[in-house]
């Protein structure tokens, strides 16, 4: 048995190794590294965010280092400098287009932090100007990579290649969806790939595969999941909890500043505004929005459009706090996002028909309440505003009924927080 | 041996209102900067957060944002004969500490001067004759006009988001305004906030009397507004917690939420704080300044090279350094000779506490730095006849609290008992239903008031303090009065249940003990030459031309409002021809 055993994981390993060797392209053309040609890749470079991961304040951009949490343990990012001993100076194109779209680099799979899961659909072009940009424009750093906390026999990195096998698509250039217009399938094009809104936005089955890697894979693509301690909205249009009341003038602003009339972005988003998205040009940013427009019902007419209501506000104006949670909003929240819930545009975002505040999940406003929220600063948007954290003055009981009280006043409709809730995240903040 | 830093273009010293009204000016011109600040690091996260800003005990009385007086404080005396104490506890003015500096804990009132305020000798001389200036008042002329300064006032106004209305558009008087002012070329960037419940009363009572109120112009903005930078601030939900405290709704304008917010990525600017700065350095000649030398948060000697040297720090900081530094000669109240230190000047504060019954209700809570307050501007500077009153100047007259803060903002009759039963009934009975009409009045510069080093104490480091030399005359305590008794009558007018008017009278001397008001001016003051001056109208030093120094310490003498409209727009001025003459060729802008 146990011989049998370990035949079949030495068949295993040989397996993900001629796989791991044989995955990519071969026949790829090398461009000439003109301007517009690394300025294509600067600017693809700052869509795929991939400073996100690979820079680190402090440190020679792209030359990695950041730790990134595992259920195994930590694994860190590399140099993806030209650096020839520790970047990737020495990779043809080839061998970047197999690390970018194949996850599969120096041989082995790479773990799915690096988002190749979505950049598979990249053009043979913009992975030409990508390359060119690492290889010629980036200055190479000599910063050595550092090893994973992962330890053996867990650290072992065969059984990725099967995880790709069974979950990562299949590697092909973007091809538009049918009925697609030229604007929307740009959209698709850096939604679906470069930007990759659905590794944070889409759930994620138990083999935290992603569920849908673009439109045609179903209603679950990008239909809002939990990452780290937030939730990360819906990009849908299906009603409340989801984009369906922004228009696509909302998104584009919120994109490009990181706030629109209706929100602010807060979490992990603000850094992928700061770093990415405020960079993108207009025609890109619309083309987007456009795309994200799509998702959702077919119909928008059929959607129940947000309606405000007063009641809530009549009554704090009248001196009556007796809703549950209404006095520790007044005491805690009202001075910024106002009694009526509705805040100061680009400042304090308005709560009341808010998508983040009616999300089925509530761990979002939960986490905001304990832990606060800093807003993006962009180049349109210098000014910086934080939301201090509550979590030091006020009991889970406490959250739960603000929380409660926000997403069920000014019209908003949301399902119960529990103090459980509450509890287990307080928790996990920690 | 001090450390020697890399040389840079500019060095500021003071990251307060000016200094990074500099930072920005020099780093757009793309000069490579180092600001140095002696305070910490602030910023509206984590510093002034909610709800922990909103704690008197801890801000608004310990002053934890303020210069710490234990390392280094001023001196005060009355007469030149008089040995001067220091000033250990807070009390008549409060000194920043911190980026931002007063910025951070002012109460935002945008104050634009008169046109008269920057010519007053010459004003004062034609309309009442040369000799109705006493002879020891050593008033002199700005060596700027109003219409110069007009756009740059402007500007700052745009760039905090003030609210107001304004009361003379480019020479239309309007209604709602203050008639008074100086020709505006633009409306105010931001409507005034809702008035308090006292404006409305002082707003009838004074219509009454035919005076024309108008609502006090406040950098609390009204709305969310973004400033000609780009940056945004929120609202001002009229909480009360200005004045001492740092603004968590990001309304109050200060360096922080106005123009720190587009520097904070510049590359050619490094700021570091706890840099405390004890001297100007100069080359042999002594003709030009080429850096500073400071000490550091760690205790250790810094020097820093620099082509240009920006003094922007609180006025009495700029003069103690110029005085520590041996620039310029050291004003002499015997002999009238030297500049630096000269024309010291304050602000003369009086009012009046207005007590209703209780069925006025008044929420003194409800209020802000400047917003929401309502002002006459009949009795200040020279907007009424002097001929027979016997003193020149006078007073901005404001009406309600900046909030009502339980320790220091509870407004009790005298008569009331200082504990106990009976002062228990009275803040009952009170706290709630009495308000303040004050004023900021103007303060004229005399020849034996003055700042010089301390020859007794000095600071942690070793280092002469600075010595002011100040009281009161009779010109300020007859302006005094002479509005006093104006106030009084609009308050018989509001037929409240008392009143009481607090007045320092002829005879009375300064009291550093009671707060008055932070607005000290002058010891480095601006004028047309430099036997009269520190500095020419572009804020450069006549003695150092690649120094220019910033603030208050370069008005001549003191006007009836607040002082930083005027020193911002000074500053502004002075930036505009850095950057379009000095830059391109440095030296004296205005020949000696």
């Amino acid at each position: 048995m146990a011989g049998g055993a370990l035949v079949a994981l030495l068949a295993s390993v040989a397996v993900s190794y001629v796989s791991d060797h044989r995955a990519g392209e071969k026949s790829l053309t090398v461009p000439a590294p003109t301007a517009a040609v690394i300025a294509r890749g600067a600017y693809l470079a700052r869509l795929g965010d991939c400073a996100a991961c690979h820079s680190l304040p402090a440190r020679p951009a792209f030359s990695g280092g950041l730790r990134m949490r595992t259920p195994i343990g930590a694994i860190y990012t590399t140099n993806i400098t030209p650096d020839p001993s520790h970047g990737i100076g020495r990779f043809t194109l080839a061998d970047f287009d197999r690390a970018l779209r194949f996850g599969v680099a120096k041989g082995h799979t790479l773990y799915p932090a690096m988002p190749y899961t979505s950049y598979y659909n990249t053009t043979p072009e913009d992975v030409a100007a990508l390359y060119a940009y690492f290889k010629y424009a980036v200055p190479a750093a000599s910063v050595p990579n550092r090893p994973s906390d992962i330890m053996f026999p867990l650290s072992m990195r065969w059984p990725l290649t099967f995880w790709r096998w069974l979950f990562a698509p299949k590697p092909s250039p973007f091809a538009p969806m049918p009925g697609m217009t030229p604007e929307v399938a740009k959209g698709a094009y850096f939604a679906e790939g470069l930007g990759h809104c659905g590794e944070c936005h889409t759930p994620r089955g138990i083999f935290l595969e992603v569920r849908a890697a673009t439109v045609a894979d179903g209603p679950a693509y990008l239909s809002g999941a939990v990452i780290e301690n937030y939730f990360a909205a819906s990009l849908r249009s299906d009603g409340p909890g989801t984009l369906g009341e922004w228009s696509a003038d909302d998104v584009t602003q919120f994109l490009l500043t990181g706030g629109n009339t209706r929100g602010i972005a807060f979490g992990s988003m603000s850094d992928v505004i700061t770093h990415s998205t405020q960079f993108m040009t207009s025609e890109d940013a619309v083309a987007m929005a456009k795309y994200l427009k799509t998702l959702g019902f077919p119909n928008a007419a059929a959607q129940a459009p947000f309606v405000y209501d007063a009641t809530e506000h009549s009554a704090l104006k009248n001196g009556d706090a007796s809703k549950p949670g209404a006095m520790l909003y007044l005491d805690n929240c009202a001075a910024c996002h106002r009694p009526d819930g509705m805040g100061y545009e680009r400042v304090f975002p308005r709560l009341s028909g808010n998508p983040i505040v009616q999300a089925p999940n509530p761990l979002s406003v939960v986490s905001i309440v304990l832990e606060g929220s800093r807003t993006p600063r962009t180049g349109a948007a210098p000014a910086q505003f934080t939301m201090p954290g509550f979590a030091w003055r006020l009991s889970d009981q406490d959250v739960a009924d603000l929380v409660n009280f926000v997403r069920t006043s000014w019209g908003n409709q949301a399902s119960v927080t529990t103090v459980d809730a509450v509890t287990r995240t307080r928790s996990s903040v920690r | 041996m001090a450390e020697r830093k890399k040389p840079v273009d500019a060095v500021i010293i003071g990251y307060g209102w000016t200094g990074a009204i500099m930072a920005k000016a020099l780093t757009d011109a793309g000069l490579s900067v180092v600001a140095l600040e002696r305070g910490p690091a602030l910023d509206t996260s984590p510093d002034f957060e909610y709800p922990r800003i909103a704690d008197e005990l801890k801000y608004g009385v310990r002053g934890d944002l303020w210069q710490p007086l234990a390392k280094e404080t001023v001196t005060v005396r009355h007469t030149v004969n008089d040995t001067a104490v220091p000033y250990r506890k807070y009390g008549s003015f409060i000194l920043g500490n911190g980026v931002g500096g007063a910025g951070v804990h002012w109460n935002g009132m945008v104050w634009r001067v008169s046109p008269e305020d920057l010519r007053f000798r010459s004003h004062i001389e034609q309309r009442y004759g040369k000799a109705f200036i006493p002879k020891d008042m050593t008033i002199q002329d700005y060596p700027v006009t109003f219409a110069e300064l007009e756009p740059h006032f402007d500007h700052f106004e745009k760039v905090c988001g003030v609210s107001g209305i304004a009361g003379n558009l480019r020479g239309h008087i309007r209604a709602g305004g203050n008639p008074f002012e100086g020709a505006r070329g633009d409306e105010y960037p931001t409507p005034p906030l809702p008035e308090i419940y006292f404006g409305q009363l002082f707003d009838k009572a004074t219509a009454e009397l035919g005076y024309k109120s108008f609502p006090l112009p406040a950098a609390n903005s009204s709305v969310a507004y973004t400033n000609p930078y780009g940056v945004r601030l929120g609202p001002c939900n009229m909480c009360g917690f200005c004045e001492r405290f740092g603004c968590f709704l990001y309304s109050k304008a200060s360096p922080q939420t106005t123009i720190l917010p587009i520097l904070a990525d510049r590359k050619n600017l490094e700021v570091r704080t706890g840099a405390y700065v004890t001297k100007i350095l100069r080359d042999k000649t002594r003709t030009m300044a080429t850096g500073v030398r400071y000490i550091d948060e760690n205790g250790s000697e810094v020097e820093q090279p620099a082509d240009l040297v920006v003094l922007s720090a609180f006025q009495l900081h700029n003069v103690r350094l110029l005085l520590l530094s041996g620039i310029g000669t050291p004003y002499d109240p015997g002999s009238g000779k030297g500049v630096v230190g000269k024309n010291y000047a304050y602000q003369m504060s009086s009012g009046t506490a207005v007590y209703f019954n209780e069925d006025v209700e008044i929420n003194p809570f409800i209020g802000a730095g400047a917003a929401g307050k309502r002002a006459i501007d009949e009795f200040n500077s020279d907007h009424y006849d002097h001929a027979e009153l016997g003193f020149i100047g006078g007073s901005l007259i404001l009406a309600g609290a900046t909030g009502g803060r339980p320790i220091d903002q509870m407004m009790l009759p005298p008569d009331t008992p200082a504990w106990g039963t009976g002062w228990k009934a009275a803040v009952r009975k009170h706290y709630g239903h009495s308000a303040p009409i004050g004023t900021l009045g103007s303060v004229m510069s005399y020849r034996d008031r003055y700042l010089s080093l301390d020859p007794t104490y000095t600071d942690g480091h070793g280092l002469p303090l600075l010595r002011i030399t100040f009281d009161w005359h009779d010109n300020e305590t007859r302006m005094a009065a002479y509005t006093a008794a104006k106030i009084e009558e609009i308050v018989r007018a509001m037929k409240p249940e008392k009143q009481a008017t607090a007045l320092i009278r002829p005879g009375d001397h300064y009291d550093v003990r009671f707060y008055q008001s932070t607005h000290t001016t002058g010891g480095a003051i601006m004028g047309s030459n430099p036997g009269n001056s520190v500095v020419n109208r572009y804020s450069q030093s006549w003695d150092l031309p690649n120094l220019f120094v910033y603030g208050a310490s370069a008005f001549p003498q003191n006007f009836g409002g607040a002082p930083t409209g005027l020193l911002a727009g000074l500053a502004y001025f002075s930036a505009a021809k850095i950057r379009d003459f000095y830059l391109k060729s440095p030296g004296p802008l205005v020949q000696a």
